[in-house]
């Protein structure tokens, strides 16, 4: 339905009839040919920011990306130039470790439920669609949620609850990620595990796991990416840090954040500083888009 | 439940009696994956639970005056958040207006056959990576590129369409209500599109064929049996942009300006409740938090309320199938 091949041929050669559209009434040809013209403009005008932003975004980073200045030196005090953002780059790793650590073995855990021993049952319903509503949830509640159930009662914003506030963000999209490949594994392979007197502990995690491992990979990749970019729920729980930062139970700068921070200080250095985080977060990001699509389209079965 | 309970379902299906450890295993590994999915169904509730917990003090102090009070004084301890409710929900609207046509338009582009599939995959695939642009980049590329290229418009728009309230006041476009809006169309376009093309796609080609074999024209086809019949895919998915539009924060935070006041003019700043939130946290005080997080609980009701109503649509419309 997606192509043009299935479209059915307006002009039909071998006949008298000539049901061309060269014969219908003039301001029904007129309008479809203007609706058409307009669907290709719009699709146009969606592109076009995408090239836009990625062109600007490599422009303007690209001159003030030193290597290997941005991965080993502290970003300058307000008003100096030079300097990188290694200590945002490591404390985006940290605060995404976090939240991969909690989010994916719970979500996939909870998917196995869903898929393999819930199906169908009201429960299942009630946790997918208790997902889907999470999935619409503002990045920006994750946050004031990490911030009211790990900032306020440790006292101090960490890695840690940034942490927590991005595993909130995966959850959802790891658990239908997961739940959607276990579905496509074959119930013969799970009727014939059985068959040969394996236990359902034993089918999943031998049998059913092994099969889907590419799709949830690729859903936790795409979860891994969406949670990346992220800032608003980072704002007040990993907060900032302009130093090397050891522990998860400290401040540490992140990426997305020290973009925010520093595209609204009134300084070029920090201003071109940001646009180089920009190029890096953005080819990170994207890199992990293209790669968890490229491997999405990889069909096990 | 019954049906999925262990012990009946293993005496049933099993010659022999299964050896202990492992029939341990098995049980204990299916009650893991209950628990944790029951957790994970209630993750959303706790979230919303702990946000309002966290409010608390707020709602008690301000009570529902909280929702029509115009000042955000943090020195005062004086809280409302009309202007950022007004905010909220114009930038969206302005994102909406954009995004609904440009959407269903490019969805009718991609699936009914317009152009050969060797355009509309790297068509497909560009909108696919929008939505992985990060917002904070998004932000920055606004300040930075598209607020000054896109200036000359807006005092165009001020100039000679100045007498239409929305295009009035002083010709200073920069961080403005209309800026965050065309940001979020761009945000919120790819959600329209990919959710409109799964509709399309799934229609019973029955109904393509017999308008076509009615006589109507492709785009007669289109506009009067494609369109009405998966209307409420179409709807659903613009419920779920406007909830996505809602909850941005970065583009918000670092466009519209956050002016505390109600702008009846898109070229002037404003502020949104994701905004507010977001420029405001870092430097609260115990009382302001609480406020912060009842404007959060105000924010998620509104979310909620949409992507509940989303998600009811898409169930209805998946059962008509």
């Amino acid at each position: 339905m997606a192509n043009s091949g299935n479209q059915p041929s307006f002009v039909d050669q071998g006949n008298d009839f000539d049901i061309s559209d060269k014969t219908m009434a003039p301001h029904r040809r007129l309008t479809g040919q203007v609706l058409t013209i307009l669907t290709m403009v719009f699709a146009a005008a969606v592109v076009m920011p995408l090239l836009w932003v990625l062109v600007s975004v490599f422009q303007k980073g690209v001159s003030s990306l030193v290597f290997p200045d941005i991965f080993t030196k502290l970003p300058p005090p307000p008003g100096l130039s030079d300097g990188g953002f290694g200590h945002a780059i490591v404390g985006t790793l940290m605060t995404l470790g976090v939240g991969t650590l909690i989010s994916v073995p719970f979500g996939i855990i909870a998917a196995i439920y869903l898929a393999e021993f819930g199906r169908g049952t009201k429960l299942a319903y009630f946790v997918k669609f208790s997902c889907n509503v999470l999935t619409g949830v503002p990045a920006i509640l994750c946050g004031l949620f990490a911030y009211s159930i790990v900032v306020t009662p440790l006292g101090s914003f960490s890695a840690f609850s940034g942490g927590v506030a991005l595993a909130v963000l995966m959850l959802p999209i790891i658990i239908r990620s997961t739940e959607e490949a276990l579905l496509l594994v074959p119930n013969e392979l799970r009727l014939a595990s059985t068959g040969l007197g394996a236990t359902r502990f034993e089918t999943v995690v031998q049998i059913v796991l092994p099969a889907a491992v590419t799709s949830i990979v690729t859903g936790v990749v795409l979860s891994v990416a969406r949670a990346s970019g992220e800032a608003a729920p980072l704002l007040f729980t990993s907060f900032n840090n302009n130093f090397w930062a050891t522990n998860i139970w400290e401040p540490v700068a992140t990426l997305p954040v020290l973009i925010y921070f520093f595209s609204i200080l009134p300084y070029k250095a920090s201003q071109s500083l940001a646009w180089a985080a920009a190029l890096v977060l953005l080819a990170i990001v994207l890199l992990f888009s293209i790669a968890a699509r490229y491997f999405s389209r990889r069909k096990t079965f | 439940m019954t049906s999925a309970d262990p012990s009946t379902r293993l005496t049933d299906h099993s010659l022999e009696k299964q050896t202990s450890p492992a029939r341990v295993l098995d049980v204990g590994f299916w009650g893991l994956t209950l628990l944790l999915a029951i957790s994970a169904g209630a993750v959303l509730l706790w979230v919303i639970v702990q946000t309002a917990i966290a409010a608390t003090p707020a709602i008690q102090e301000f009570g529902l005056g909280f929702l029509w009070g115009t000042t955000w004084n943090p020195v005062t301890n004086v809280y409302g958040v009309l202007p950022q409710i007004y905010g909220t929900i114009v930038t969206a609207f302005i994102a909406l207006l954009i995004a609904i046509p440009l959407g269903i338009g490019v969805a009718i582009f991609l699936t009914e056959g317009f152009a050969p599939n060797w355009v509309t995959t790297p068509i497909a695939f560009a909108i696919e990576l929008i939505v992985a642009i990060p917002s904070v980049v998004l932000g920055i590329w606004g300040i930075f590129v598209l607020i000054p290229a896109i200036k000359p418009v807006f005092s165009f728009l001020n100039t000679y369409l100045g007498w239409i309230p929305i295009f009035s006041g002083n010709a200073a476009p920069g961080n403005s209500i209309l800026i965050v809006g065309l940001v979020l169309a761009i945000m919120i376009v790819p959600i329209i599109i990919s959710i409109t093309r799964s509709t399309f796609e799934v229609l019973p080609p029955y109904l393509r064929n017999g308008s076509l074999a009615l006589g109507a024209t492709r785009w007669e086809t289109i506009l009067r049996v494609l369109i009405p019949a998966g209307l409420s895919g179409i709807v659903s998915s613009v419920m779920l942009a406007m909830g996505r539009a809602m909850g941005e924060t970065m583009v918000a935070a670092m466009l519209i300006g956050n002016a505390n006041r109600i702008n009846i003019s898109w070229l002037r700043p404003g502020s949104t409740i994701t905004g507010l939130i977001a420029s405001q946290f870092g430097e609260a005080g115990r009382t302001q938090v609480a406020a912060l997080m009842y404007a959060g609980v105000v924010l998620m009701i509104l979310s909620l309320v949409v992507n509940i109503l989303a998600e009811i649509i898409i169930r209805r419309f998946q059962n008509v199938e």
